[in-house]
């Protein structure tokens, strides 16, 4: 690359390349502060959350704004856990288990869809696909009713299962894995048959431990779907103490609008798990996004 | 073994098919049912009404208001946020550009924020007297404090404003996703040759960017007609002054589990998903004919 620039530049005068240079560097000054003033943008809302959560309501509804707390209190972080307003550490951790089972059910349920439609010939495998792609075209709200109704039948409301079984199978995870399972060669899988393996033994044994990493990018995308989650567990959710978070940081958020420090305070406690598993697995989380996109 | 083989797809797909089947298909055509009907609370008997839901919405000026919403809103999304964030991902193209992946990851983060965390943030953004916008933004420029979630015509606008510090990071990625796919020699040799970088982007950059534009619009769009939890809290479960944070799906969750209309929810859904198909062909088509020329 140098040496073809420089052959672009060298017919050219002094002072044009000097022009040129002066030219890149404001190009570049302009564009380090588009994004630096972009970062404080985003920045300015998150810091301002976990700032207020150590204010006072008298500090924060007073002037002047301050983005650092001038008396900083841990006041309301000993309210939320002391759970008198809501039970929010049992919250944290319905969510928790919520999140954890419906990645783990899910994972398990995707990859075996994933391993069938990837690596057999079948009859029926061509229309059953291809139904499958169609109905990710529909939205999820058109079944809310339904399913809400299903739960009362499965005698499942207010329980943890509402929350987890619907989103166990989804048309995503299981077009996902099918695309990452075409990468495993077949010719291990003969090798794998001619030893004595079963066809589950092929799926344990190569098709999981080959198709880590795209397991790690489903399981990232659907714990963050599912810690996330807010519309369906507050249809099927009732009694506080079965609340996840989201639900009950949004009662909170309804009821004691005054105690704004305190409901900050949860907000904070409840994207740092996402912030450390986001940063642990940023790597796999890219390139899964940037997968989707260019496949879709 | 060979029978095992043959029979072995079928095992492994049956999970997921009888648990989709039964969490999703079915309650999917239980919903078509269910619009024909009128229906009021579980225990409640159904009346049958044929298309009479449908046709109590087209005159139901709430379901108006929350399609025209929803719609203000998506426009927000295609033409606001996804140029905002087209722009981010050439910056992010540029070579050599330090700390670069630091800036991705950083814009990256407000997207996978919960969006009742986010909502909780926004109202403290938004608030009148002691809002960051009013008076970090706002007083420094001499423009007076804005009533955002009492306004009904500055609710939207906060909601776009919304989606736009959430969704331009997700989305630049996707473009950078596709600019990184362009070879660089593309781009050089129409320099060479003379072009300018507007005629670059317009005809070389623009036109292979376009599976990665189709599958951007379609999740904006899927997306803006799924918001839920934004317009629900901050402006207002019910919607806010004269209807001006009602989206459609708010007005879908009303129906069905505070109104008790059951019937009526499930018409809401199916004119969600006619909106949400007929927009997705549409910009199939329109993307499609973009490529002939």
């Amino acid at each position: 690359m140098a040496v073809r620039d420089m052959a672009m530049r060298q017919p050219r005068s002094e002072v044009r390349v000097t022009w040129l240079r002066v030219q890149r560097t404001i190009g570049r000054l302009l564009i380090y502060s588009g994004l630096i003033f972009l970062a404080v943008l985003v920045a300015v809302p998150f810091f301002y959350m976990i700032s207020g959560s150590f204010k006072r309501n008298s500090e924060m509804f007073s002037y002047p704004l301050t983005l650092i707390p001038i008396e900083p209190i841990l006041t309301n972080y000993e309210r939320l856990l002391g759970g008198k307003e809501i039970p929010f550490t049992q919250q944290f951790a319905n969510s928790a288990l919520i999140a954890v089972t419906q990645t783990a059910l899910s994972l398990f349920i995707a990859s075996l869809v994933g391993w069938g439609f990837a690596k057999y010939e079948f009859r029926g495998k061509k229309p059953l696909f291809g139904f499958l792609l169609a109905t990710m075209m529909f939205p999820g709200q058109v079944a809310l009713v339904p399913q809400f109704l299903l739960m009362v039948k499965l005698g499942w409301l207010d329980t943890y299962w509402a929350v987890i079984m619907p989103g166990v199978a989804g048309a995503f995870g299981a077009f996902f894995m099918r695309q990452i399972m075409l990468g495993v060669p077949n010719e291990l899988l003969d090798a794998g048959r001619i030893d004595g393996s079963s066809e589950f033994g092929l799926y344990v044994r190569i098709g999981l431990p080959l198709s880590g990493a795209g397991l790690s990018i489903l399981a990232v995308l659907t714990f963050l779907g599912a810690w996330n989650n807010y519309l369906w567990p507050l249809i099927v959710l009732r009694t506080a103490s079965k609340f996840t978070f989201p639900v009950g940081l949004a009662t909170l958020f309804g009821l004691y609008k005054i105690e704004y420090g305190m409901i900050l305070a949860g907000a904070f406690l409840a994207t740092l798990p996402v912030l450390v598993i986001f940063f642990l697995g940023r790597n796999q989380f890219v390139a899964g996004i940037t997968a989707g996109a260019l496949k879709g | 073994m060979q029978w095992q083989r043959r029979i072995a797809p079928y095992i492994f797909i049956s999970p997921f098919f009888i648990l989709y089947a039964a969490f999703h298909l079915y309650p999917t055509l239980w919903a078509l049912y269910l619009s024909f009907f009128q229906q009021t609370g579980i225990g409640s008997a159904a009346k049958w009404v044929g298309l009479g839901n449908y046709i109590k919405l087209l005159s139901d000026d709430r379901f108006l208001k929350a399609v025209v919403n929803t719609s203000y809103y998506a426009a927000g999304s295609l033409f606001i946020i996804l140029p905002a964030a087209l722009l981010l991902g050439l910056a992010f193209n540029i070579r050599d550009l330090r700390a670069s992946s630091f800036f991705r990851l950083f814009y990256f983060t407000p997207n996978i924020t919960s969006g009742v965390v986010v909502a909780i943030i926004f109202g403290l953004v938004f608030d009148f007297e002691y809002g960051l916008i009013n008076n970090w933004l706002l007083a420094p420029l001499g423009i007076a404090k804005q009533r955002w979630m009492q306004n009904a015509a500055l609710i939207m606008p906060a909601i776009i404003i919304v989606g736009l510090w959430r969704y331009t990071g997700i989305n630049a990625l996707y473009f950078l996703a596709g600019l990184q796919n362009i070879p660089h020699e593309l781009n050089e040799a129409a320099q060479i040759d003379g072009a300018t970088r507007w005629q670059v982007f317009r005809h070389i950059i623009l036109p292979l960017l376009r599976p990665v534009v189709l599958f951007t619009v379609v999740i904006a769009i899927i997306g803006s007609y799924n918001l839920f939890g934004e317009p629900f809290l901050l402006a207002g479960a019910e919607g806010g002054v004269r209807n001006a944070g009602l989206f459609m799906t708010m007005y879908l969750y009303l129906n069905a589990f505070r109104y008790m209309k059951f019937g009526y929810a499930s018409a809401i859904g199916y004119a969600l998903t006619l909106i949400i198909l007929a927009l997705s062909l549409l910009q199939l088509r329109l993307l499609g004919a973009f490529k002939e020329d």
